[in-house]
């Protein structure tokens, strides 16, 4: 494993030397029902080649009792909410009358959708993530409301988009038009933000596998969102995420949905191109 | 009724008589603690299931009785013995008064 | 249920209150054994109580108990603001005196269950689960 320690900022070595415990992800297989099994690691796309060897999904950085949790559908408290989202997606919704299910079938055949998300979009002219497309379908084919980007309705429905592609690799598409898009997210991620002067590159490029007090560093994989995190007992949306990450830099944040964080989403969906889609994944 | 609450349980279809099977319960629940304070300094109340029962065939298996130390979404896992064929009733007790009900058959084979 | 940081903070330390000091929850936690065993003698043998040894959030922590013949288990976090966590009944149909379910511990602290066996006796385990937080409270 490679790794770059140059380029610390003073803060950032001592929060890291603070506790430079070294724990390497554990050599484990995800199987979830006994029947999907997870690419938790794999070699990294070429695009990264020269900062990462390998990719890792944060459930190999995660205890036993929490990767277990994850290895069941029963045990995995997320999936309470792709149920209730099953039941959303068969509800019709606003003043066309229709559901998800009217025009797109059952949920599993949305199949393949998540892995190739953000995504662009030719006829908006603009990278749209998964929470967008929702969105527009509910405006423009069900003439129903927006949901709230993070919301409860919002982050169900994207689990359970996720739970039906689970085990596909991610498998954004950085070139062509979403090209300038991916640079922006890249930008941001080498970015360092906040009094603590940290960039998300810093943690999960430079330290992932070393302990960050008594957390074991993972490197920020977004391939298990959304993901039941329990210490909030619920399902959290990949932006939601990135505002909290940000914030603890000491941060302004940007939005939930914003241009910013949509380029982000691209640029760390784009990292992890090769491991498998976990949503809803559970971590601590 | 609290919102959102949702029993979920895992049973086998089939079990030869008199086996021991696996039985897994969650429901979907805030257990509001009693512990927390709201914005204002106010203490929220308490609002938790406070029992759980599973009876087979009208025959008790396991009796629970559920403090504020459960987390959110209570999970429960333990076994049963399935003398006949019939039915698996699972029975939640809410601080409300709401009862949450479910149930699984069973056959033999 | 979310805990904030301030909320956890403070939970944290009333755990560490409790595990020093004669105490109002460390007193309820005595208060239920007796009730649970009338005063009587606790065996070291006969129950088992599995528990990680450092759970990722106190929030959602899997234990396990299993006694078998037992009648029921009492399980207490005994650093918790209040102490009692759960008791499990086993009825004629239970396949084993056993269950698993997660459970929320305020801090580092011991977690004690305590089974009444077929013979009507008393038996304990104790198990000591370090409750880890968030690297940068994120």
């Amino acid at each position: 494993m490679k790794r770059t320690t140059q380029a610390l900022g003073a803060l950032g070595v001592v929060l890291f030397s603070a506790s430079m415990g070294l724990a390497d992800p554990v050599d484990d297989t995800l199987i979830i029902n006994e029947e999907t099994e997870i690419v938790t690691r794999t070699a990294a796309p070429a695009h990264i080649s020269d900062a990462l060897d390998e990719v890792m999904s944060g459930w190999l950085f995660r205890g036993a009792e929490t990767r277990a949790m994850q290895a069941d559908d029963f045990d995995n408290p997320g999936m309470i909410f792709v149920e209730q989202a099953e039941e959303k997606w068969a509800s019709a919704d606003g003043s066309e009358g229709k559901s998800c299910a009217d025009c797109h079938g059952a949920p599993e055949e949305m199949a393949g959708v998540r892995p190739v998300y953000p995504k662009w979009n030719e006829a908006a002219g603009e990278v749209r993530t998964l929470e967008m497309q929702i969105n527009d379908c509910r405006t423009t084919r069900m003439g129903a409301d927006k949901w709230k980007y993070t919301g409860g309705d919002m982050v169900n429905m994207t689990a359970l988009l996720a739970s039906v592609s689970r085990g596909m690799p991610v498998d954004v598409a950085i070139d062509g038009p979403a090209q300038s898009t991916w640079e922006q997210g890249k930008e941001l991620y080498y970015t360092r933000t906040g009094q603590l002067e940290l960039s998300c590159a810093n943690c999960h490029e430079d330290n992932y596998g070393r302990m960050i007090r008594a957390d074991h560093l993972s490197q920020g994989q977004i391939n298990g969102f959304p993901t039941y995190r329990l210490k909030n007992t619920k399902l959290n949306a990949v932006h939601s995420r990135f505002k909290g990450c940000i914030r603890d830099t000491r941060a302004e944040t940007y939005d939930a949905g914003s241009p910013e964080f949509v380029a982000l989403e691209l640029y760390v969906a784009s990292r992890g191109n090769g491991l498998g889609v976990e949503g809803p994944s559970v971590r601590n | 009724m609290a919102s959102g609450v949702k029993p979920r349980v895992k049973v086998p279809k089939t079990a030869a008589a008199g086996e021991a099977v696996t039985i897994k319960t969650l429901i979907s629940h805030k257990m509001e603690s009693g512990q927390r304070k709201d914005d204002d300094g106010n203490v929220i109340p308490r609002s938790i299931i406070n029992r759980f029962t599973c009876d087979f065939n009208g025959e008790n298996v396991i009796d629970v009785t559920l403090e504020p130390a459960i987390s959110t979404n209570p999970y429960f896992e333990f076994m049963a013995t399935v003398p006949e064929a019939g039915e698996f009733k699972f029975t939640w007790y809410d601080d409300d008064g709401s009862i949450y009900e479910d149930s699984k058959s069973i056959a033999i084979g | 249920m979310e805990l904030t940081r301030r909320q956890a903070i403070a939970l944290g330390a009333g755990a560490l209150l409790a595990a020093h000091l004669p105490h109002t929850a460390y007193a309820a936690g005595e208060e239920a054994i007796q009730a649970f065993t009338g005063g009587a003698a606790l065996a070291d043998t006969g129950i088992t109580l599995t528990a990680p040894e450092i759970a990722e959030n106190g929030n959602t922590v899997p234990i396990e108990v299993s006694a078998p013949g037992a009648s029921e288990i009492m399980v207490l976090a005994l650093g918790n603001p209040t102490p009692p966590v759960a008791t499990f009944k086993f009825g004629p149909l239970a396949a084993s005196q056993s269950a698993s379910t997660r459970i929320r511990l305020a801090g580092t602290q011991d977690v004690l269950a305590i089974a009444r066996l077929a013979d009507g006796s008393f038996a304990q385990a104790k198990a000591t689960v370090k409750v880890t937080i968030g690297g940068c409270g994120g």
